[in-house]
């Protein structure tokens, strides 16, 4: 028996756990090296882990989006929770605990957990009502964090934590160091995110996603998109599933604003605006409503994408337009799907008529 | 001395009657859409192990009926008792919980999963898997997931449809999605299954072997089944009570030869055919 055909055997559980995983890895193993022997551009090993963070990003959309059928388009508030959560625990941990990876993970964790609880108090009021409320409540929830942390002032100095919502001044602190100065954001951070930190929490992310949909959970989330009278007919709570997706997407969002935040020295609330909202959605959107694996290639493509045309100078922003606009049309249009379907075949019988060839040779 | 429970009715019965009440009452059941009565005054007992029918001309009220039972529409009066407890106030799922399954006259299946994955939907309650085991696939996952399967496919083999289990829900043949549609109801595990026009669409042979599944579900799951059906040889055929409505009221209500010969019946069926003559003649 062949490879290919082993793979078909397999349940499709099994075969997207090898497709993502498998791919996830060889990405890490070819560019881990590469960036260590410095044989990569600056640009590029800077940008690994804030495209670590936003595939994490937009596979946790695609849970919301693509597996839930809900539009949200405040994902980047979640990630900016997590971000500041993360900031402000790991400056308060930095005298406490000497590992950095130790500081590294529980900021992570308590990122992904602030996330969820935002996640929890947007979704219990908003997911019982049917209709599209969630993109309208996520929209303004995106600019509402942005706001709230623009004139949020964190320090800490002996004393313990330090919060005011007015100036730096008004801290009241003696000596000690600003972790949050409104406007400016987080400064000051002490860089401990890495690429490996990166690539496991990409690991952990897909672990959640794949098992979540390939579950009970799973199924009844996946019900409720398809056909949410038809799930509700056989006993399925719909709120209690809608949550469960929602607040787990919010969660992993909140883990990666963490990781973002202490791959910087300085982070400002700006950064997760609507437009970041906006395209993580498009990387979902590119990479397939539900599909994990397209999501993860078109957030790698499209995040590289400005990088990589930044010889064109002036005129990068068009052309990504224009390559977003025709990825858009081709994956839309039904004669671009014929075209690509043909294509498909075209080759399943050419790759078959080489295996009938070896079949041949060996006999 | 008995506890008395009363009726909604406003009868008063001793508790000890209580479990040998029917599965399904409603009383004075209705509903308005804005000005529009849809359902009026409808009240109708179903027996524990009964087939009973729910027949009527086009826009009659009897998709609206199912849609009352199950919750779907709040009902603006009257009282649903299943298994002499009331429905009010509870939401489709939790009816459904109660014991009500049902099949939609319009199919509606979740159509891009599999039909295994169909029925195991329907299975949902009664599979012991938390959020945990589920995101991790441990702590109980595989057992569950095990006993899922051959549930559900005990149910599809029921059926004949073990063998289709891979296959994607919306690419079954009409027939076939009508009986996965069953399949799902009936995996809830519900004390009645409401059908709406569950021959729609089949051939003869279809509708027939549909019938003698009606018949094997009532004697294998010992449940109550109420169906909708067009097609009045199968009702005459396996309904033992049968409710006729017209304009949203309960016209009739008897046994298939008591409403054959029922002139009100066969004048909302004829009246109906004779306007259509006379439409056809314009
Ligand atoms: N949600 C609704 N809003 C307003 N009117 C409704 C609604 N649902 C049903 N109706 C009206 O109630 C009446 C009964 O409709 P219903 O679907 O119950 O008929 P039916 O007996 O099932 O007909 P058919 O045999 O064609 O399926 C119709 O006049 C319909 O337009
Ligand atoms: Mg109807």
């Amino acid at each position: 028996m062949s490879i290919a055909s082993k793979y078909k055997g397999l349940s499709k559980y099994a075969r997207t756990n090898i497709k993502t995983y498998g791919l996830v890895i060889i990405l890490f193993a070819v560019l881990y090296p590469l960036s260590n022997a410095g044989l990569v551009s600056y640009s590029i090993t800077g940008q690994l882990v804030p495209i670590c963070t936003y595939i994490v990003m937009a596979i946790s959309l695609n849970l919301t989006v693509g597996i839930l059928g809900e539009l949200s388009l405040g994902h980047a508030g979640f990630m900016s929770i997590g971000a500041f959560t993360g900031a402000i625990l790991s400056a308060s941990l930095q005298d406490k605990v000497g590992s950095d990876p130790v500081i590294l993970l529980l900021a992570i964790i308590a990122g992904g957990i602030l996330a969820g609880i935002a996640g929890c108090l947007i979704g219990i009021p908003v997911l019982r009502l049917s209709g599209d409320y969630l993109a309208i409540v996520t929209l303004a929830f995106g600019e509402i964090i942005k706001n709230i942390i623009n004139c949020l002032y964190v320090g800490i100095d002996s004393k313990g934590l330090h919060i005011n919502m007015k100036d730096a001044a008004s801290l009241g602190m003696k000596g000690g160091r600003i972790i949050l100065n409104g406007p400016q954001g987080a400064v000051g951070i002490t860089k401990i995110a890495s690429f490996t930190a990166g690539f496991i929490l990409i690991l952990f992310t897909l672990f959640i996603v794949i098992n979540l949909i390939y579950s009970r959970s799973g199924r009844a989330i996946t019900a409720i998109r398809d056909n949410r009278i038809a799930a509700e007919s056989v006993g399925i709570s719909i709120t209690k599933y809608k949550l469960i997706a929602f607040i787990t997407s919010a969660a992993l969002a909140g883990m990666a604003g963490a990781l973002y935040a202490l791959n910087f020295s300085a982070v400002a609330a700006e950064k997760f605006n609507f437009n970041t909202s906006i395209l993580i959605l498009v990387f979902v959107v590119l990479g397939g409503m539900g599909n994990i694996f397209g999501t993860i290639i078109a957030t790698a493509l499209l995040y590289m994408l400005p990088e990589l045309l930044r010889d064109v100078g002036d005129f990068r922003m068009l052309i990504y337009a224009i390559l977003l606009i025709a990825v858009m049309l081709l994956t839309n249009s039904s004669k671009a799907k014929l075209i690509l379907e043909n294509a498909k075949l075209k080759l399943r019988s050419i790759f078959r008529k080489n295996n009938d060839g070896e079949v041949g040779s060996n006999g | 001395m008995d506890k008395m429970v009363p009726y909604p009715s406003g009868a008063i019965v001793p508790e000890r009657d209580v479990d040998k009440r029917p599965v399904l009452e409603t009383h004075h059941l209705g509903i308005d859409f804005g000005g529009l009565t849809a359902v009026d005054e409808f009240s109708l007992t179903v027996g524990k192990t009964e087939i009973a029918g729910l027949i009527g001309p086009n826009g009659a009220g009897k998709t609206t009926v199912f849609n009352l039972i199950t919750n779907v529409y709040q009902p603006t009066r009257g009282t649903i008792m299943l298994n002499g407890k009331s429905t009010a106030g509870k939401n489709t799922s939790q009816v459904n919980r109660m014991g009500i399954a049902r099949t939609f006259q319009n199919i509606r299946l979740f159509s891009n999963m599999s039909v295994l994955d169909n029925v195991k939907v329907g299975l949902h309650n009664s599979i012991k898997e938390g959020f945990f085991a589920s995101v991790t696939h441990l702590l109980g996952y595989k057992k569950a997931e095990k006993i899922a399967d051959a549930r559900a496919l005990e149910l599809l083999d029921f059926f004949s449809m073990a063998d289709l289990a891979e296959e994607t829900a919306g690419s079954l043949p009409y027939g076939a999605q009508r009986r996965l549609e069953i399949v799902r109801a009936l995996a809830t595990n519900p004390s009645i299954i409401l059908l709406d026009e569950p021959a729609a669409g089949m051939n003869p042979s279809e509708t027939a072997e549909l019938m003698e599944n009606i018949r094997r579900i009532r004697d294998t799951f010992n449940i109550a089944v109420m169906l909708i059906e067009h097609d009045m040889n199968l009702v005459m055929n396996i309904c033992e009570g049968i409710c006729v409505l017209d304009h949203g009221k309960i016209i009739a209500k008897g046994t298939p030869d008591e409403i054959k010969s029922n002139p009100k019946v066969i004048e909302a069926y004829l009246g109906k055919k004779k306007e259509k003559e006379a439409d056809g003649n314009a």
